[in-house]
């Protein structure tokens, strides 16, 4: 069984995204980038699964020469070999989906995982419009995936609990946060890594138009909150709460 | 413009997201609606009474009664045909089914927004909260998830909307069934529409105290109960009391964070409250840079205190 996991690089997750004095995003210049937590979720999904017959996992990322990094990190936590589709402007979901949907027709993978989002531009969009493009079925926010006979059980994350879903296989799986915590790369899985294949693309290889729909017309810092007031005590605070007739 | 509303519903009533999705519908045009589901006459009815409604499209299917996305897509394409705008809350289904849709229609949907500034631009978050993107869409057709808490609620009396049925539903398609759910049963309000959340964190040390803490406090206040991802991680609280970026989006009259430190990751989740009480023993504590009244303290002494003098 082969499963396919996208990444992408983003700007670590521990770093505070600064807006840019232009308004035209976020600075990405000179910070930490790493893999999307989520993708992360989704390689060690794929390498657990090695035990439940999974014989191969390819990894791919969509972005700029510098994702390169992010594909042998994806290939040290145990991934087999890598494909970088090169494209120094940014790609959005829908093109990311369309070129995936291409790499799936080459590759024929037995289920896709990928990261539920991607915490740059939050937009949750790609593994389900993969899924439409290929019509195949999707476990979105996935907290537990099972392999059975020819099928996935995928338990998701929904509101107000947990749904389990029965997905005729190939599917897509999207990743949530609690369906695992990815490992550590070790040093001599890091040098191994270096060796293992990666390929390299471009969106016009595989004929797809990638141009943008959207255009970001600025960027802007979210309003600020101000520190308020600090009380001395519970009757203090009481008193606040009566006050505005929160209690009464 | 002609827009189609997907409604949020437990199959007995209209959920509140419904509502926001209709008020950011409106301000791009007529506003029909979709009630996916089977057995679904009664959530129609109501439905039809959402202010400002003009047509409620009903797709009742055994296929459907689960809101499955492969099969629910199909149907929404369909309907495209005759609207301009598919318009849903960010909710789970709604944000399962909503880029499905858009895949299939060639369109980028533009996700969770905030405002609608015209026909063909809004805002939205990025980056969990710390910027706020204007973004510009090009496709002829609009596939737009709504972010709750940034849009009032349609009123629920008031309109008179024709129900109609829809007449090919296109059936299972065969790709996935539905197998279960643990849906956790809570007598407290629902976090995304509670006016009052109490919330609880990783200070809390445990889940028996997590429950003896909070789940008080919150009765007394007639409050929903959150928690923050580290109380979650910790098994203090379950999953679906998770607020945060990566949990429910809530913005609530009051909400009083115990024993929460204030991580990006939370506070994107729930600085766009009203009025922020933070209680904590660090005074340091990121939450008190949102906070409107905070309190510094063992909060191990100050809620039953607190509990009491309520």
């Amino acid at each position: 069984m082969k499963v396919l996991v996208p990444v992408k690089r983003v700007l670590d997750y521990n770093v505070k995204p600064r807006v840019k004095a232009d308004g035209t995003g976020v600075d990405l210049a000179n910070v930490k980038m790493s893999m999307n937590p989520f993708d992360e979720i989704a390689v060690e999904e794929a390498i657990r699964l090695k035990d439940k017959g999974v014989t191969e996992i390819v990894v791919v990322s969509i972005g700029e020469q510098k994702s390169q990094e992010t594909l042998r990190t994806a290939l040290a936590m145990g991934a087999d070999r890598a494909i970088l589709v090169v494209s120094e402007t940014k790609v959005e979901p829908l093109g990311v989906a369309k070129i995936l949907a291409k790499i799936v027709e080459e590759e024929k993978p037995d289920m896709v995982i990928l990261g539920k989002q991607a915490i740059d531009d939050d937009n949750n969009q790609t593994g389900q419009m993969l899924a439409g493009l290929l019509n195949w079925g999707q476990g979105t926010f996935a907290s537990k995936v099972e392999i059975a006979d020819g099928s996935v059980n995928v338990t998701r994350e929904v509101d107000g609990g947990a749904e389990t879903d029965t997905l005729k296989l190939p599917a897509i799986i999207t990743t949530d946060l609690r369906l695992n915590e990815p490992r550590y790369a070790s040093l001599p899985n890091i040098m191994k890594a270096k060796s293992k294949p990666m390929a390299q693309k471009t969106p016009a290889d595989f004929g797809v138009d990638v141009t943008p729909r959207l255009t970001t017309l600025k960027v802007v810092e979210p309003a600020k909150r101000s520190a308020g007031i600090k009380v001395a005590d519970v009757d203090a605070l009481v008193g606040k709460l009566k006050e505005m007739g929160v209690a009464k | 413009m002609k827009t189609l509303v997907w409604v949020e519903h437990d199959g007995q009533a209209v959920k509140d997201a419904t509502l926001s999705a209709v008020t950011a519908a409106s301000q791009l045009g007529e506003v029909h609606l979709l009630v996916v589901g089977q057995g679904v006459d009664g959530v129609a009815a109501e439905a039809a009474k959402i202010a400002g409604v003009g047509k409620v499209h009903v797709a009742d299917d055994a296929a459907f009664a689960h809101a499955l996305a492969e099969n629910v897509a199909p149907l929404i394409v369909e309907l495209m045909a005759t609207h301009d705008a598919f318009v849903a809350p960010s909710t789970t289904h709604g944000k399962n089914i909503a880029p499905r849709v858009a895949a299939l229609l060639d369109v980028m949907q533009i996700s969770d927004i905030l405002s609608v500034e015209s026909e063909d631009t809004f805002t939205r978050p990025i980056y969990a909260g710390n910027a706020i993107a204007t973004v510009q869409s090009s496709d002829a057709k609009k596939v737009i998830t709504v972010r709750g808490t940034a849009f009032a609620k349609a009123a629920t009396e008031g309109g008179s909307g024709a129900i109609e049925a829809v007449a090919s539903t296109g059936g299972d398609k065969g790709l996935s069934t539905f197998a279960g759910a643990e849906i956790a049963k809570n007598e407290r309000p629902e976090l995304t529409s509670a006016k009052i959340i109490v919330s609880g964190g990783r200070a809390l040390a445990s889940s028996d105290q997590f429950h003896a803490l909070i789940d008080p406090l919150a009765d007394k206040l007639g409050a929903g109960v959150g928690a923050s991802r580290a109380a979650v991680d910790a098994g203090y609280a379950p999953n679906d009391y998770q607020v945060g970026q990566t949990g429910k989006i809530v913005a609530p009259e009051v909400y009083v964070a115990i024993g929460i430190s204030g991580a990006i990751q939370h506070l994107a989740g729930m600085k766009d409250s009203k009025v922020i009480v933070a209680i904590n023993k660090d005074e340091d504590a990121p939450i008190f840079q949102v906070a409107d009244i905070g309190l510094v303290g063992d909060l191990f002494k100050i809620v039953p205190e607190l509990t009491e003098k309520l």
